[in-house]
């Protein structure tokens, strides 16, 4: 109820234009702690409009895109009755995570040309410029990745996902997996009609490494000396301490 | 309980975890090994990055390592000498080893050439084991001891010559630091302590007498294992330390239950189980190299 107050609020505080995306989303930060198996992230809305429905069908696409990174693709193949890794695809930038909901199928959802201006779906996410010179079938290693990606968890299509009601309210629920790398999660929504863009909302997800987590993770790549000596310590002060243990059980 | 590593990056049961480093730990008990050369395969199984897997186990070898070492210290079975000679060598093959996998990490090939060398070792000493130990099993059914044999060989000729006291000997510093680095290297690729190369090495080669073999290994082991580990620490950042700690404790307290159950077993017995081991781990590595994989594709992070 207070949701919806926030929201109605929210509504009229805002300039006017046809159909506007007003979104909220259930947490902005997780917290990837010594327990963190996953996360459960709900995004929800209403639409805003100052005119009279107008005709088409209204849609809803939810996308959440982990930080970018290159990815290097290979493929094994038998050399010598053994399998063994000859080819490879560098591909420049790949989210670390990329999740789209949406209340139809994509295709139905958006035109082509607006995936493309927008960058929607999994293969328009994953930047692979000049990967055609790499290989000959440079297809094929996208596909793995978006195959490898989406076994895991970490690449989520999910047609229907996104609950739309009256045309107006609307909410989605985006799982967030346990193998997540830190970064700014961005969410976007996109409000579409007859598969063109109408109105855009975009936010972003913190996640980060808290805790222990973290101060083992900075330490080990800002200061490896010394992690490593620390490494050595605790495992030198187990191995006494196993001894000097049982030495003491022992009588 | 799942609990999340934060330099592997993945999200593992914390139990399992422990169990493995707890059957390891009994293994290696029983056996008298460092059990690297179970626990890196193990830690493949269960989705761990070899890279990370590899760093890590080089850090909890160091741990039992030293616990081992200080029960041989207490009974003086550690040629601390000739000790020192095979580290010197160890260390020198551990930087070697270290840059041949940083340069076939980059190859994307570190996965091959891991899994390869394992197959090979394990096959070889597995096999050597496997036939040494039915002998010594029918020569003590037929009642006759075994010759004991110490004869002169082209060791003896080479120049550079130490004593040791510890094992009596008189021998040339180059065997020793030829086979330290060698187990260095391999120390380094494989993310194991190398005790399985190293002992029959000592016995066989440089003809070291069988009380101090152990000690003096595990002392050496001690020191290659934790420069690779600060080596991998620096240059990969792949040490896990939640990883180590985890299979630490486990490691620890399976070593002592293995020892017990070690100690009412016969030699002999012990043995042929170990070969068999050794054996089945290496023909699962080599099944995995040979059989077509589920997935031809992998991915790794960064332009390589």
């Amino acid at each position: 109820m207070r949701l919806l107050l926030v929201l109605l609020c929210l509504m009229t505080a805002l300039p006017a234009r046809a159909e506007r995306v007003v979104a909220g989303l259930s947490q902005t930060q997780v917290a990837i702690n010594t327990g963190f198996s996953g996360s459960e992230i709900l995004i929800f809305g209403a639409v805003r409009r100052e005119a009279p429905l107008p005709e088409g069908a209204l849609h809803v696409v939810v996308t959440v895109a982990g930080p970018s990174a290159p990815v290097t693709v290979r493929r094994k193949t038998r050399r010598f009755g053994i399998w063994v890794n000859t080819e490879a695809v560098v591909i420049d930038a790949a989210p670390s995570f990329y999740a789209v909901a949406s209340t139809v199928p994509l295709a139905q959802a958006l035109s082509q040309d607006e995936d493309m201006r927008h960058k929607v779906s999994i293969p328009r996410a994953i930047r692979a410029t000049g990967t055609a010179a790499q290989a000959a079938d440079s297809e094929n290693f996208i596909e793995a990745l978006v195959r490898i990606r989406s076994r895991v968890g970490l690449y989520q299509v999910l047609p229907g996902e996104v609950a739309l009601t009256e045309d107006t309210l609307f909410r989605t629920s985006i799982a967030l997996p346990a193998n997540l790398t830190e970064g700014d999660y961005r969410t976007r929504i996109f409000l579409t009609r007859d598969g063109a863009v109408i109105d855009a909302f975009e936010t972003a997800i913190a996640v980060r490494k808290v805790g222990l987590e973290r101060w083992t993770y900075m330490l080990a790549h800002e200061r490896p000396l010394v992690y490593g000596l620390l490494s050595l310590a605790i495992a030198i002060a187990a191995g006494w301490g196993a001894s000097a243990a049982f030495r003491l059980l022992r009588g | 309980m799942q609990i999340y590593l934060p330099i592997a990056e993945v999200s593992v049961n914390a139990f399992l975890l422990l169990g493995m480093g707890g059957l390891v730990g009994v293994l290696s008990g029983m056996f008298g090994i460092g059990g690297g050369f179970l626990m890196t395969p193990l830690l493949f199984f269960i989705g761990i990055p070899p890279a990370v897997a590899v760093a890590t186990e080089a850090a909890q070898i160091v741990a039992s390592s030293f616990s081992g070492v200080l029960a041989h210290l207490r009974r003086k079975t550690v040629d601390i000498r000739m000790g020192t000679v095979l580290m010197i060598g160890g260390l020198v093959g551990a930087g070697i080893g270290i840059a041949i996998f940083n340069m076939l990490r980059q190859m994307g090939q570190v996965d091959l050439l891991v899994k390869l060398c394992y197959v090979i070792f394990l096959g070889i000493i597995g096999a050597l084991m496997f036939m040494e130990s039915l002998r010594a099993i029918r020569r003590s059914r037929s009642g006759k001891t075994a010759p004991r044999r110490r004869q002169r060989t082209w060791i003896h000729a080479l120049p550079f010559k130490m004593k040791f006291r510890t094992s009596g000997l008189y021998i040339s510093v180059i065997p020793p630091l030829a086979a330290g680095a060698l187990v260095g290297i391999l120390a380094a690729i494989m993310g194991v302590g190398g005790g399985f190369i190293m002992v029959p090495a000592m016995i066989y080669l440089l003809g070291m007498p069988t009380k101090v073999v152990v000690g003096t290994s595990l002392f050496q082991i001690i020191f290659v294992t934790a420069f690779a580990t600060l080596l991998h620490a620096m240059t990969n950042f792949t040490v896990d330390l939640g990883l180590a700690v985890l299979l630490l404790i486990g490691g620890v307290i399976g070593a002592q239950v293995g020892a017990r159950i070690g100690v009412a077993m016969k030699a002999e017995q012990l043995r042929i189980l170990l070969s068999l081991l050794v054996l089945v781990v290496c023909g699962k590595l080599a099944l995995d190299l040979m059989l077509q994989p589920a997935e031809i594709y992998s991915l790794s992070a960064g332009k390589f």
